[in-house]
């Protein structure tokens, strides 16, 4: 019998602001513990929170980039419970009137397009950290990530497989990159996800969901949900219950498992917080950062199959992160021809970025030198197939493509005489298999091309040797 | 010297007849001779006070002088004070040194103020009579056996007593103007929002407020014009221009119209404290005043509402003092459950714990609705009465507390009792309004009775004026306890 996957995406994004969401203090990654905790994060006696302007208009550039309604009047509300690394033993988020409601997520699985829904997305502080190792059997708290803006992005239960997760989770990744509201380092923790699963018979109701929470990476996105979704059909089947519970993933076993009910039995007692006023946003400041949006992914994927005449799948490809496009359609405005560019950017380029494990931005060839060795191919200076010969020079460091090719002499021969000469050794050379060939065995010409290609270190212009050994080999 | 005005201190310290270091002296030794009795001070520190003395003297010298340098004021220990202990009462923040300055005490310190020390105060700001400090209460200096208010006790105890020329207080329910009253002081809490909040150890966030505490309304102007002002860490604090309180103190009172609840005047009010305050309407109708029945029929409920929404408040803001960062730690835990149970259970005294459990409850899952949101409803009401009343008077004036100062230990078996004792006051509060008490004579028991005086939002120049006219005719507020 059939089950049908619910799943449902919790995203936390790290606003890339400078200072925290309520104090002065600075966000950077990496400082040494507590170095970056002001009174207001260690949160001494009489200390006050200051809302960030900066965060919030990175809320109103999400808002409006999903098609959201941004909130005119919403409400910092207090979520109260101990935890070493929560100093003040509250956390100020929003709750009955978040800043952003409603708005759409776009995404392409197997081909098609599906519109996920967002219920809503939040501002509020992250928690510090407590670091239990190195301590001989103490804790260790390290509040340098306290009062780290974050938005929480909620999406409805709108996904029906870990694949379409995945795919939401990395639309919602590349767009808040695009808009520039955060550096979305997984590693880092500036981009997280929680996903609520449930599983039912078709037509049935809902499900009892389990809540994974914090997973860091995609992949563990994709195994845990993978996990979580068998581990319920199985339950199922063998007549057992699904209980609702907070689980965690452990990636090494790659399993999921339910913490203790202690862990999360809380009753927040969320109020509005009486230290901030109602966050109030007024139709110019949503009209003034609209004007701050760039093209968004959806958009220029549109605009790549429609002025580019590139497929869907290619346009998704490229557009899969706003530096990749950038990358792509500076070398578009050198080498005027989009599909080669395509192919090469995500052919060439994407495999060897992939092979050494690095982001574009630090990709050895710019977009300018690509260009550059585009253009020797579409003016005949050399091959495709020496061109990836010189690509891997210019990969390696040795220069652009017109140094290359010259220090390497690989031009390309496209001096007929040349290549009639060679030709013509060739057929004095092969005697045997140019009688089978005349005899009707059409399959030995590329044996022949071989040979002269050989012979000219592959320099030879293909469609030119082609066409003299046609004629000759034809006697 | 100890009964001079601000105006007259200042005035011989710019004449060079006493240096501050001289008057912070002259002080500190009375404290001394006086503190073992009172317990007004939890902390005093005469080197601290004199080397901001010596700053003052030097501004004084180089003209650099306003009419704040060089004078001593003792802060309430709410305030965070840099290098100086910082205990809001509690056990909890026994150990609690500040590292910083709250916006208040920078401001003082601005003006060439000098820390006198920190005074005595209810745990937390959660009392009405300083019994609940972990320091032990304060003494009323009319009456040693009677409790000084809450929970500015010390604050009000110290001036009283003439062991500081003025102080800071903070108000939440009336925790300026209840002791102001019961020690024959003038006190103002200003509108919600005048006085910043940062440095200001938290009780419940939207009521309280800061303000000075004095022998008159006169030297009230002068130390409100130093404390009030804008400041960009309070969230709450209000963009205004700076005002000058002084401004309009001479103004007579010819016109002026009083506004007279009911409601104030009803069941509970004790008779001597009645006949003094109406003693003191008909000196006020004597400066050409007249005479405005108001209706405040909410009033009733401001004691419920206050003990839903300021507990609510206090349990959340109280959740920092958990034993990890600073404070407070019991030795004795076995993990970390236990470490803020132990912590939490030695470190907070009874009455604050009482407020937290109430705080918690009110808040949680279910009766959210029923009690906060509520006591939020409520709260629009009251102050919608005082907004009607005040379009047909000018200021608002009754009793501030409905007897004079109890006995120590009459109420503190009855919270309830307690409660009651700020019946008159919370309603400001909530409504955020300014208000202000100033003596106006003795109860049967020689104990002082104050005169509250509501003004509407920002008209705290306003209710100084009708303050100093009264001064200016009458010496209640330079009566002195014979201690």
């Amino acid at each position: 019998m059939q089950w049908e996957v619910v799943i449902g995406l919790e995203v936390h994004a790290q606003l890339s602001t400078e200072s925290k969401i309520f104090s002065g203090a600075s966000t950077a990654f990496g400082a040494a513990p507590n170095a970056q905790a002001c009174a207001v994060d260690i949160a001494l006696p009489g200390v006050l929170p200051v809302l960030n302007r900066g965060a919030v208009e990175r809320a109103i550039k999400f808002g409006l980039a999903v098609g959201a309604k941004v909130a005119r009047r919403s409400v910092f509300s207090r979520k109260n419970y101990f935890y070493p690394d929560l100093p003040k033993g509250y956390q100020i988020s929003q709750f009955d009137l978040p800043v952003v409601l409603g708005g759409e997520i776009s995404i392409l699985v197997d081909g098609a397009e599906k519109k996920v829904r967002l219920t809503r997305a939040h501002l509020e502080e992250d928690a510090g950290k407590s670091l239990h190792e190195d301590f001989h059997g103490m804790t260790g708290i390290d509040l340098n990530r306290a009062g780290t803006p974050l938005l929480e992005i909620v999406s409805e239960p709108d996904m029906s497989s870990p694949l379409e997760a995945v795919a939401y989770a990395k639309e919602l990744h590349s767009l808040v990159r695009y808009l520039d509201i955060c550096d979305g380092n997984m590693q880092e923790g500036s981009f997280r996800c929680d996903a609520n699963v449930s599983v039912r018979r078709p037509g049935a109701p809902l499900g009892t969901r389990r809540e994974i929470k914090n997973l860091n990476s995609f992949r563990f996105l994709q195994q845990a949900i993978e996990y979580e979704i068998q581990w319920q059909i199985d339950t199922l089947e063998n007549g057992g219950k699904i209980q609702q519970a907070t689980v965690l993933f452990d990636s090494d076993k790659g399993e999921t498992r339910a913490m203790r009910s202690k862990e999360e039995a809380h009753d927040y007692r969320y109020f509005p917080d009486p230290d901030l006023l109602p966050l109030e946003i007024s139709e110019a400041w949503i009209e003034e950062v609209g004007k701050t949006l760039p093209e968004l992914p959806q958009a220029k994927r549109s605009r790549y199959v429609s002025d580019f005449g590139l497929s869907a799948y290619d346009a998704g490809v490229l557009t899969s992160s706003k530096e990749l496009a950038a990358y792509f359609e500076e070398v578009v405005s050198i080498y005027s021809d989009p599909k080669v560019c395509a192919n090469w950017v995500m052919g060439e380029v994407n495999g060897w970025l992939n092979k050494a494990g690095i982001e574009i931005a630090r990709c050895p060839i710019s977009s300018r030198a690509l260009a550059g060795l585009l253009n020797r191919i579409g003016d005949g200076t050399i091959s495709g197939k020496i061109a990836k010969e010189v690509f891997e020079a210019m990969w390696n460091g040795e220069g652009e493509a017109d140094a290359i090719i010259e220090a390497k002499g690989l031009k390309q021969i496209s001096d007929s005489g040349a290549l009639e000469k060679i030709v013509d050794e060739i057929i004095s050379n092969n005697p045997s298999q140019v009688a089978d060939y005349r005899a009707g065995r059409d399959k030995l010409f590329a044996f022949f091309v071989g040979q002269a290609m050989k012979a000219t270190k592959g320099q030879a212009n293909p469609a030119q040797l082609s066409e003299i050994l046609k004629q000759k080999l034809a006697g | 010297m100890f009964n001079s005005s601000l105006k007259e201190l200042s005035a011989q310290l710019a004449d060079r007849k006493i240096s501050s270091v001289e008057l912070t002296g002259e002080f500190l030794k009375r404290v001394d001779a006086l503190n073992p009795v009172l317990n007004a001070f939890i902390t005093v520190d005469p080197e601290a006070s004199l080397a901001q003395a010596r700053i003052a003297d030097a501004m004084i010298a180089s003209g650099r002088a306003g009419p704040l340098t060089g004078i001593p004021v003792a802060q309430k220990d709410i305030f965070c004070a840099k290098d100086w202990l910082t205990t809001c009462g509690s056990k909890m923040l026994s150990n609690f040194v500040s590292p910083y300055d709250a916006h208040v005490i920078e401001r003082f310190n601005a003006a060439g103020a000098v820390n006198l020390g920190k005074t005595n105060m209810d745990e937390f700001a959660m009392g009405s009579s300083n019994e609940t400090s972990f320091f032990g209460p304060v003494k009323n200096p009319w009456d040693i056996k009677a409790v000084p208010g809450g929970s500015s006790g010390g604050s009000a105890a110290a001036v009283a007593a003439r062991m500081a020329p003025a102080a800071t207080g903070t108000d939440t329910g009336g925790s300026i103007r209840q002791p102001a009253a019961l020690c024959g002081i003038s006190g103002i809490k200003p509108t919600y929002g005048l006085v910043s909040r940062y440095g200001m150890i938290a009780f419940a966030s939207s009521l309280d407020q800061g303000g000075p505490m004095a022998k008159s309304a006169e030297d009230l102007a002068i130390l409100l014009d130093a404390m009030a002002g804008f400041d960009g860490r309070d969230s709450t604090s209000l963009e205004r221009q700076p005002e000058d309180y002084a401004k309009d103190l001479e103004r007579p009172l010819a016109g002026l119209r009083i506004g007279i609840p009911a409601e104030y005047f009803a069941e509970g009010l004790s008779l001597d404290v009645e006949r003094a305050v109406q003693a003191a309407i008909s000196e006020y109708q004597k400066l050409g005043a007249t005479i405005v029945e108001v209706s405040l029929p909410n009033t009733r409920l401001s004691i419920p509402v206050y003990y839903v929404l300021a507990p609510a408040e206090a349990s959340s803001n109280l959740s920092r003092y958990d034993g990890v960062r600073y404070g407070y730690r019991s030795a004795n835990y076995k993990d970390l459950a236990e470490m803020y149970e132990n912590s939490r259970a030695e470190g907070f005294g009874a009455e604050v714990k009482r407020r937290i459990m109430v705080g918690t409850y009110v808040l949680s899952h279910g009766y959210y609705d029923a009690y906060y949101m509520q006591a939020q409803k409520l709260r629009r009401l009251i102050a919608a009465d005082f907004a009607g009343s005040f379009e047909k008077c000018d200021v608002i004036m009754g009793p501030t507390s409905p007897s004079t100062a109890f006995d120590l230990g009459e109420k503190g078996d009855d919270p309830v009792q307690m409660y009651l004792s700020d019946i008159y006051t919370i309603a400001v509060n909530l409504a955020g309004l300014p208000g202000m008490s100033i003596p106006v004579g003795f109860g049967d028991n020689g104990r002082p009775v104050g005169l509250q005086i509501i003004g509407n939002y920002f008209s705290e120049a306003k209710m100084l004026n009708v303050a100093h006219q009264y001064q200016k005719a009458t010496d209640w507020h330079s009566r002195m306890p014979n201690i």
